[in-house]
């Protein structure tokens, strides 16, 4: 029996800088995860993420991760993706430097 | 310190030329990333977690101040101000754009460096005792030997493609500082009966998934054949590796599965052919590579004011008790820079810090630096009557840290602050530990203990040789740490053992305090250090130290 399909963020590395971006529902990369497409629909994930493939100028890597809704906005359910939405914890050398 | 030949500089600045031409095609839609995901490989360029991350090799951990300033140089211009040494004696720079990475790699070939072979299923960064040269108790150093081995194994077309990686570690001491026996094939320099040197060759040997302390293959090597030894083994895991399973794909699982006995066979058989086809020793050739590692011009004087300092200063006796090594030449002393200090990220030097090594190095060290596996920064030559000025110097760029060998000298590796494998981070952990002990004033009663951490069940933080193993795992979507005890990473190897269930990370701190305490307790006296204590009296106590809940639950 199929799992069901839990939500997910669209989420990817940018070609040149190599920062974490986020496909927000505008159609734009946004590094912001709480600005990220919150996608609860199985077909429309992978029709993104072909979508997100096909543009390899811009991106490397684009994958899909597991979020859940906390008050409206797109969280992540992983250590490893909430780590990302932020940057390393020894520097403030990735997204807290911009926060 | 070897310098490039014009064959050398050819070919790294082709290389250089080669992949600006291919970032190009990248960036212009030409290349896609999964046909150019292989060529930045090549060249060192990792994509993490955040950011890209070039590693730039540093053969044999051996480097000058020039090759320093310009590391220093490319932490400013085209990173965030700092570097990260390597347990493979290699700096990896966290932060670069994929649209700069051909200059840095021209800046690195200005200065006769590059990052060919860091990455790939090739022979790796050739890493060597971070002593060598220097070290009282050499036979000889064994750096000439891993040139020939960096010449031999660099682009080297029947091995540019193997089943996996492969690592050469070598030493020319007997007391081993370069982990040959978990290496792929570890070197150790020893003497046959007539007093010649020559080399134990070492097998098998590596960490990771599965961890194994390598096998002798050859009691005794002539020097005059390693590179057709070498290349034998090579060819025979090349043909017998797996590759139905990356996970198997090392030697040490071809050395396994086969049997060390088998391997010999195949190895000396093969050997008897490449012995022929690589003819005469190319003496010459050698010697000319000797030449560049003759000892440096050292100077005699008077020691007194080392001696007078020594007594008046107990900051620098304290210094001098954990950070210098015994030279072979009894006035010089070898200086290991703490890349440690506490609460800082083990084995990041910042481009200031790299610049003052570097100034130290041009004006009391004989223009020498060296990289350890241990992350830490070496000054192999320095007269003793420059020590308390050196030490002065690093103190006031907070790298005066006396803690070389002790809890707070932690292996770590970047772990999943930066690493894109890594199943928990590394670096907080290290931070904690470093910091709890620091604060407690306890290390220098501790005394010698080695603390490994890795991110990862991969071991780039070689958490198996610790005394204190930790690996961190991700259980069921938190982060988790598993202790080891009892592992070894010299000349006398083995692997920790597992303590048991693994700890959260709020438990870690304090499991480790237990730990550190009940062994403070059971110890024979102050000088019995905790791996002694742990071979004396095996797991049990530190086991009842680490889980004294299951201790109770038992009576």
């Amino acid at each position: 029996m199929a799992r069901p399909f839990k939500p997910k963020v669209l989420t990817a590395n940018r070609l040149i800088e190599g920062d974490v971006v986020y496909y927000a529902a505008n159609g734009e990369w946004v590094s912001a995860h709480e600005n990220a497409m919150f996608i609860e629909d199985e077909a429309e994930a992978n029709d993104l993420l072909a979508q997100a493939n096909a543009q390899s100028y811009l991106l490397v890597g684009p994958y899909l991760a597991d979020a859940v809704l906390e008050r409206g906005k797109p969280v992540p359910t992983h250590f490893r993706e909430a780590f990302r939405t932020r940057g390393p914890s020894n520097y403030d050398h990735g997204k807290q430097a911009e926060a | 310190m070897y310098s490039y030949s014009q064959f050398d500089k050819d070919f790294v600045q082709t290389r250089v030329d080669q992949f600006r031409a291919q970032v190009e095609r990248r960036i212009d839609g030409s290349l896609t990333e999964e046909e150019f995901r292989p060529l930045r490989l090549m060249n060192g360029l990792y994509l993490q977690l955040h950011a890209y991350m070039l590693r730039v090799a540093i053969p044999y951990g051996t480097l000058n101040s020039a090759k320093m300033r310009q590391l220093a140089m490319i932490a400013d211009k085209f990173d965030k101000g700092y570097g990260h040494f390597t347990t493979r004696q290699n700096i990896q720079y966290n932060w670069p754009k994929l649209n700069e990475v051909p200059d840095i790699l021209q800046a690195l070939a200005d200065v006769e460096m590059h990052a060919i072979q860091t990455s790939g299923n090739c022979v790796r960064n050739v890493t060597a005792d971070h002593f060598a040269g220097a070290a009282a108790d050499e036979i000889e150093d064994p750096r000439p030997t891993a040139e020939l081995l960096r010449q031999w194994s660099t682009d080297h077309p029947e091995f540019a493609f193997l089943g996996r990686k492969f690592k050469i570690a070598i030493t020319g001491s007997p007391n081993d500082r370069a982990v040959t026996k978990a290496h792929d094939i570890g070197l150790r320099m020893v003497r046959n009966d007539a007093g010649e040197p020559g080399f134990e060759v070492i097998v098998g040997g590596g960490l990771g998934r599965t961890p194994m302390i390598g096998k002798v293959l050859r009691e005794f090597l002539p020097r005059e054949d390693l590179l057709p030894y070498v290349e034998s083994i090579l060819q025979v895991y090349n043909i017998l590796g797996r590759r139905d399973n990356k996970y198997k794909a090392r030697i040490k699982i071809t050395v396994h599965e086969n049997g060390i006995e088998r391997i010999r066979e195949l190895v000396e058989e093969r050997f008897v052919l490449q012995r022929a086809a690589f003819g005469e020793f190319n003496h010459a050739l050698f010697n000319d590579i000797e030449a560049a590692f003759a000892p440096p011009p050292y100077i005699s004087a008077s020691t007194d004011a080392f001696d007078a300092a020594k007594s008046s200063d107990p900051a620098f006796r304290s210094f001098v008790d954990t950070n210098l090594s015994a030279h072979k030449n009894d006035e010089y002393a070898i200086v290991s820079i703490s890349i440690k200090k506490q609460g800082d990220t083990p084995g990041d030097a910042t481009s200031e810090q790299m610049r003052v090594m570097a100034d130290l190095a041009e004006k009391f060290g004989h223009d020498e630096l060296r990289i350890s596996h241990e992350q830490n920064v070496i000054l192999p030559h320095v007269h003793k009557s420059h020590l308390h000025e050196v030490y002065k110097t690093l103190q006031a760029v907070g790298l005066g840290t006396a803690n070389i060998g002790l809890i707070s000298d932690i292996i770590a590796c970047p772990g999943m602050d930066y690493c894109a494998l890594a199943t928990a981070r590394s670096i907080p952990v290290a931070q904690e530990i470093a910091t709890r002990f620091d604060e407690l004033k306890l290390e220098h009663e501790i005394g010698a203990l080695k603390i490994k951490i890795s991110g990862c069940i991969n071991a780039c933080g070689h958490h198996h040789v610790g005394h204190i193993g930790i690996l961190g795992l991700d259980r069921a979507g938190v982060e988790n740490y598993q202790i080891t005890l009892g592992g070894d990473g010299t000349e006398t190897a083995a692997i920790g053992e597992r303590a048991g269930p693994g700890f959260s990370a709020d438990e870690l701190l304090p499991a480790i305090e237990r730990l550190i305490y009940g062994y403070l307790e059971i110890r024979a006296d102050e000088h019995e250090t905790f791996l002694q204590t742990y071979q004396r009296l095996g797991a049990e106590p530190f086991k009842a130290a680490l889980y004294p809940e299951t201790k109770i639950a038992a009576e």
